[in-house]
């Protein structure tokens, strides 16, 4: 029961940390590079959930015309427009230019690559995260049908709107794998003709056309800015958010995350109060149950005395046997942990783009096991001082 | 003398008043094999436990092959038991969950006389003088029979090549059978190896074996 106790405190302590750390670490590296990112007036964290990690929906769109007036500002390196809201089998589809495939970069400044293929350059091309590649078992050439709204299983399907993958992209770790790029015009394609959408058969065009300019969209979700200077970023950030034509906001990617961690820092707060004290009851349930051990072990007591056993060495005998509980049972916990992690990264990944390595070694997990053994060697004390002090003054039975 | 008491006095630190030993003068001389007895809670236990260094006297003078117990702290006592006593209870001897080689090997580690400590070899040759089969050995001394354990007892407490072995009621768990048969084990060891004998029991049907007889009361005059 104490060994159970201990391994599942361990497994919750180091369970939250891992996931903390990796969360931390995941988050972070799915947006680099990026400047401001703009959308239309909501919450900073529901704009950096939608347009980064796909979490969410977006409330609004912004038109096209603000996004060319603000991307022709004099600090503006870069942008790249994003319009969301179709998908294909679960995964979300993302509409956009060909230089998000230049400009995006996740990690440390790591740009996006290419496995196979190229960027899309026609309106029915489309560019697969790997994820989805994998997953879903396309390669090159193969044509694929995506569906309006983000369920998986869509009443609407863009039937008549078949797209080719022209290119799959390398591995990231991030929700990009989980993406399926087109051009912006593809999408708009697919809506503008409304009877086709509905999936009556209707053939019209052909899918194969260069992009036109006609099928420049409406409006778009949001966008990612690059600035010239980072001196500028406050400047044109203050720009937007003052933008008088359309309410708009634009945030600060590592502002907006930071804000994040608050919000889920009080969830893993008390997530880590409840599994400190999940252990708290394993260490004295070690302690009683090595106590009533000492008790009941009276005769071998006695022996390894006769023997010409020094009562430190019964001290020690104490504090060994708690130690080897309290290491079996880390063990334990860990094995376990290693199992759910083996088991619900898949999932984790595919829903929150969350991707954990294996390793659950870091050094805040040596930190706590190095807790967990001290304090079970504390609590092992007790019982062990008590069968030194019964060696000592040692009477007869 | 291999031991030698006098005027020792002896009382628990919670009865100060009632001495569980008074004893004047008490000795024993090398290889002499000495059969006490004496009813349950007499004492002699406590006499025993006083001259193994377990409890410590305070008051008169033991002396065990010529050291003075008295004058030695708790952890010279350990040590010179370890190497110079050799003890058999009644039950209890061995650790449940080690082998009958395990348990003696524990003892031996308590040993710390290095240069002539007995070897691997040596225990099993002792195992088998006790008639122990080998496929025995390696058994948790928990599996192992009454009498079984009693002779790994036995084996155990000679490893060390004590020059004296006590025995506390060793044969009181045992049926007539095997407390002969430990009996006829246990003397000719004892003569092999020219060992001093403190052999306590209420079973007065054991005296035959012993040349020296004693009541607990001659020894010691407190009760």
């Amino acid at each position: 029961m104490t060994l159970m106790a201990i391994s599942v405190a361990i497994f919750v302590l180091l369970g939250i940390e891992h996931i903390r750390h990796q969360a931390r670490d995941s988050f972070a590296s799915t947006v680099s590079g990026v400047d401001l990112i703009v959308g239309a007036k909501t919450g900073s964290l529901n704009l950096l959930l939608y347009s980064v990690f796909r979490v969410g929906t977006p409330t609004d769109n912004i038109s096209w015309a603000s996004y060319k007036d603000i991307s022709s500002n004099p600090g503006v390196a870069w942008s790249v427009p994003i319009s969301l809201g179709d998908s294909h089998q679960g995964y979300r589809v993302l509409g956009t230019t060909t230089a998000y495939f230049e400009h995006f970069s996740y990690g440390n400044k790591r740009k996006l690559s290419f496995s196979a293929g190229t960027p899309f350059d026609a309106t029915h091309n489309v560019v697969l995260g790997s994820e989805v590649a994998a997953a879903l078992g396309y390669s090159l050439g193969a044509q694929i049908i995506l569906s309006h709204g983000i369920a998986s299983t869509s009443f609407t399907q863009h039937k008549n709107h078949p797209f080719q993958i022209t290119g799959i992209l390398d591995q990231t770790g991030t929700p990009v794998d989980q993406t399926i790029h087109v051009p912006l015009a593809g999408i708009e394609a697919m809506h503008a003709r409304g009877s086709g959408s509905l999936g009556i058969s209707s053939p019209k065009e052909p899918p194969q056309k260069k992009i036109h300019e006609d099928l420049t969209p409406e409006s778009i979700t949001a966008f990612l800015l690059g600035l010239n200077s980072k001196m500028m970023i406050f400047g044109v950030q203050r720009e937007i958010n003052t933008y008088k034509k359309e309410p708009m906001l634009a945030i600060l990617p590592g502002v907006a995350l930071s804000e994040l961690w608050q919000m889920v820092g009080l969830f893993e707060d008390v997530l880590r109060l409840i599994s400190a004290l999940v252990l708290v009851a394993a260490v004295l349930g070690l302690g009683a149950v090595l106590l009533a051990s000492v008790r009941e072990r009276d005769h071998e007591i006695h022996l390894l005395r006769v023997l010409g056993a020094p009562p430190y060495y019964l001290f020690l005998l104490i504090e060994l046997e708690a130690l080897l509980i309290s290491l079996s049972g880390m063990l334990l916990g860990i094995l376990l942990l290693y199992l759910c992690l083996a088991l619900v990264s898949d999932n984790l990944f595919a829903s929150f783009g969350l991707h954990l390595s294996p390793s659950v070694f870091t050094s805040d997990g040596f930190m706590i096991m190095l807790v967990v053994l001290g304090a079970a060697l504390l609590t092992a004390a007790v019982p062990s001082m008590r069968i030194y002090a019964h060696a000592r003054a040692y009477d007869n039975h | 003398m291999t031991i030698e008491l006098n005027r020792v006095n002896f009382a628990h630190a919670e009865t100060p008043e009632k001495p569980v030993l008074a004893i004047d003068h008490w000795s024993l001389s090398a290889g002499e094999q000495v059969f006490i007895h004496g009813p349950s809670g007499s004492g002699k236990s406590t006499l025993l436990n006083l001259l193994s260094g377990l409890l410590e006297c305070r008051d008169g003078e033991i002396s065990v092959l010529g050291a003075r117990l008295n004058t030695m702290n708790s952890r010279q006592r350990d040590k010179f038991r370890a190497n110079h006593i050799g003890y058999v209870f009644q039950r209890f001897n061995l650790i449940p969950y080690l082998s009958a080689i395990d348990n003696i090997e524990l003892a031996r580690s308590f040993s710390a006389r290095c240069a002539d400590r007995p070897t691997l070899r040596q225990t099993e040759d002792l195992l088998c003088s006790l008639k122990i089969e080998p496929s025995e050995w390696t058994r948790p001394c928990s599996r192992l029979s009454t009498g079984q354990q009693q002779r790994v007892a036995i084996a155990r407490s000679l490893v060390n090549r004590p020059e004296i072995l006590i025995a506390d009621e060793p044969t009181s768990s045992l049926d007539q059978e095997n407390r002969d048969n430990f009996m006829s084990v246990l003397m000719p060891l004892l003569a092999d190896h020219k060992m001093t004998l403190i052999f306590v029991s209420h079973d007065l049907s054991l005296a035959q074996y012993f040349p020296r007889v004693q009541a607990l009361d001659e020894i010691s005059e407190a009760i």
